[in-house]
């Protein structure tokens, strides 16, 4: 199907471009002499109509010979036959019409004789806008060649930061599973019942993982679910040392948040706070939206003569990564240290379902 | 053990996590022959036992709360047998095995821990060498040190490495001075300018090296020598070598 058959706006303006073409073929037909400006009009008008839509054939020999593919016989050769059979058809037409004109309505009487001295005109007319046709119609392929580069670029973008999206997903560190298991390995011979539990607990946060993981957007309040699995599994190894605070505002919980935002940064005050604390510490999570940002805060206890990490680095910048990706400038990832107390901030629009429900 | 030894053997387990210690009780509750005579839950405990205890064999988690396993490893020296019990992967510890008699990667099994421990009782009975001596520390050399741990009988010190002014060899030993004491560690001091970041520490003599960010002045001394004058009004002297790179280090960053 021609595109412009599908797209109103522009098939009106190319009909409009053919308002000028008739008023020039309206002004020859009156300047030779012969025709009356009337006379001209009513054959002018509904012939240009239909040669409109007969030139927007030009889209298929104009497809099959693309210009820089194309040799230059063969170009001129497919057009200018194109040309004559169309010029031919609308000489015809026009003669058709005069008779019928002249026929049915007194008023035009003898206008095909009248006509008929105009025929080469007419048919030079034809070819002209015929080939006026064809240039507009190598215009219209380039434009669109170009836009369809334009879009295949965009869409390997788009490809590209979902393939990186999806890496930082796959980021469940390997030595939380290896102490896990032998958590695991451990209980089994004192504990039979826990060791059970674990698995479980395990298994559960692998699959929400992966659940989640594969979606573009959860809502906080299954992001939070998926961090207290977490976290119920790191309190079998770490026991009493390990202390859990959360202060969510209810209507927070409706937010949507990228998958496995808020598990990586518990994972780090886990291994860069709590782990290096003997008496161990607390991680304190709060989130309130408010003006339609949501701020979340993971704050962890952590040993401020530990050395230095080198580490949390590459956490938070995957983080932050994925926020820009997402968010652009309207979001922000900001850390503090304060004394003991180590201090992730998130920020970012608060979308949610509720708007599109 | 050999039936020629009566002595049992002393192993002492340092982990931060019950679960992961009460596997090495068990693992070892079938060997009549080791006795466990103390367990840790921190380097600094791990460190104060290994002292104190003088045991035989170490059982040594790497991380861990306040100091580290290499650190620890680097404290209580290489006259015990250390086997690194860790989640860290294979690679990562390949680096250390040097040290250690071996590594178990959590989750091991028993088959596993017995090859450990029979790799540990023929260290124990002389048929491996001891482990070469620390060169610097334990760490991969191509990561600066970020502090520097020393042992004063039982007490470990911390010195961050930014609060470290100087070091001065003093035969066997460096004497690291920060914030107007100075800690001894058995290390020379070749070892510990290797270990340090040449951006920021320079070796001015054969006997010192200087925290560049201490520097207020350098001096000349006498006809041939200069001295440096540290920010608490330490003078350290700089030999003629020393003074050139000093000289390449501080002119460029002084004209700024």
């Amino acid at each position: 199907m021609h595109p412009l058959l599908t797209r109103p706006r522009q098939l009106g303006l190319y009909l409009l471009a053919w308002i000028p073409l008739a008023g020039i073929l309206v002004y020859l037909l009156t300047g030779g002499g012969g025709l009356s400006l009337g006379e001209a009009t009513a054959l002018t008008v509904p012939l240009c109509l239909v040669y409109a839509f007969v030139c927007l054939a030009a889209w298929y020999p104009c497809r099959a010979t693309p210009l820089e593919k194309s040799g230059f016989a063969k170009l001129l050769f497919t057009h200018l036959t194109a040309a004559a059979v169309l010029g031919t058809y609308w000489t015809y037409q026009a003669k058709e019409l005069a008779i019928g004109l002249a026929h049915f309505w007194p008023r035009f009487a003898g206008l095909d004789q009248r006509l008929a001295k105009h025929i080469p005109l007419l048919w030079i007319t034809g070819v002209l806008l015929y080939v006026m046709s064809v240039t507009f119609h190598y215009v219209l392929l380039a434009e669109q060649a170009s836009r369809e580069a334009q879009e295949r670029a965009m869409h390997a973008r788009v490809l590209a930061r979902d393939a990186e999206l999806k890496a930082l997903r796959a980021q469940v560190n390997p030595h939380f599973l290896f102490n896990c298991l032998h958590s695991v390995s451990a209980l089994t011979s004192s504990d039979a019942g826990k060791a059970r539990e674990m698995c479980i607990l395990l298994a559960d946060f692998l699959r929400t993982t992966l659940r989640l993981g594969g979606k573009e957007s959860i809502t906080l309040e299954e992001e939070l679910a998926l961090v207290r699995g977490y976290l119920a599994i790191e309190k079998v190894r770490f026991g009493a040392r390990l202390h859990m605070e959360e202060e969510v505002q209810k209507k927070s919980m409706e937010v949507l948040i990228p998958p496995l935002l808020l598990q990586p940064l518990v994972e780090n005050a886990i291994r860069h706070g709590i782990a290096n604390l003997p008496e161990g510490g607390v991680i304190r999570l709060s989130a309130q939206e408010e003006a339609n940002v949501v701020t979340i805060v993971v704050e962890n206890s952590f040993d401020p003569e530990s050395p230095a990490p080198l580490k949390t680095g590459l956490g938070l910048d995957n983080i932050r990564q994925r926020l820009d990706t997402r968010y652009g400038p309207e979001a922000s990832i900001s850390v503090r240290t304060e004394g003991n107390r180590f201090q992730v901030s998130l920020r970012l629009p608060a979308e949610s379902n509720g708007v599109l429900a | 053990m050999r039936a020629a030894t009566d002595k049992k053997t002393r192993a002492v387990i340092v982990d931060d996590e019950e679960l992961a210690r009460q596997m090495l009780r068990e693992f070892l509750s079938g060997h009549q022959e080791i006795e466990i005579v103390a367990e840790c839950a921190n380097g600094f405990e791990a460190v104060k036992a290994v002292t104190e205890l003088k045991p035989d064999l170490v059982f040594l988690d790497i991380q861990m709360p306040k100091l580290d396993g290499f650190e620890v490893l680097e404290l209580i020296g290489t006259e015990r047998a250390v086997i690194f019990v860790t989640a860290y992967d294979e690679y990562a510890i390949r680096a250390f095995d040097i040290h250690a008699v071996d590594y178990l990667l959590k989750p091991f099994g028993a088959e596993r821990f017995e090859t450990a421990l029979q790799r540990a009782r023929q260290r124990l009975g002389g048929k491996l060498p001891a482990a070469t001596e620390l060169s610097s520390s334990a760490r991969p050399p191509a990561q600066p040190l970020e502090r520097i741990v020393v042992r004063d009988g039982t007490r470990v010190f911390i010195i961050p490495i930014a609060k470290l002014d100087y070091a001065e060899a003093q035969d066997d030993y460096v004497a690291l001075a920060s914030e107007g004491k100075k800690h001894l560690k058995q290390q020379t001091i070749s070892s510990l300018e290797s270990s340090l970041d040449p951006s920021r520490f320079l070796r001015i003599h054969r006997s010192y090296i200087v925290n560049l960010e201490k520097v207020t002045k350098v001096e000349p001394y006498s006809k041939d020598n200069h001295m440096v004058v540290l920010s608490n009004g330490t003078q350290l002297p700089v030999s003629r070598s020393g003074y050139s790179r000093l000289r390449e280090f501080l002119d460029p960053a002084r004209v700024k």
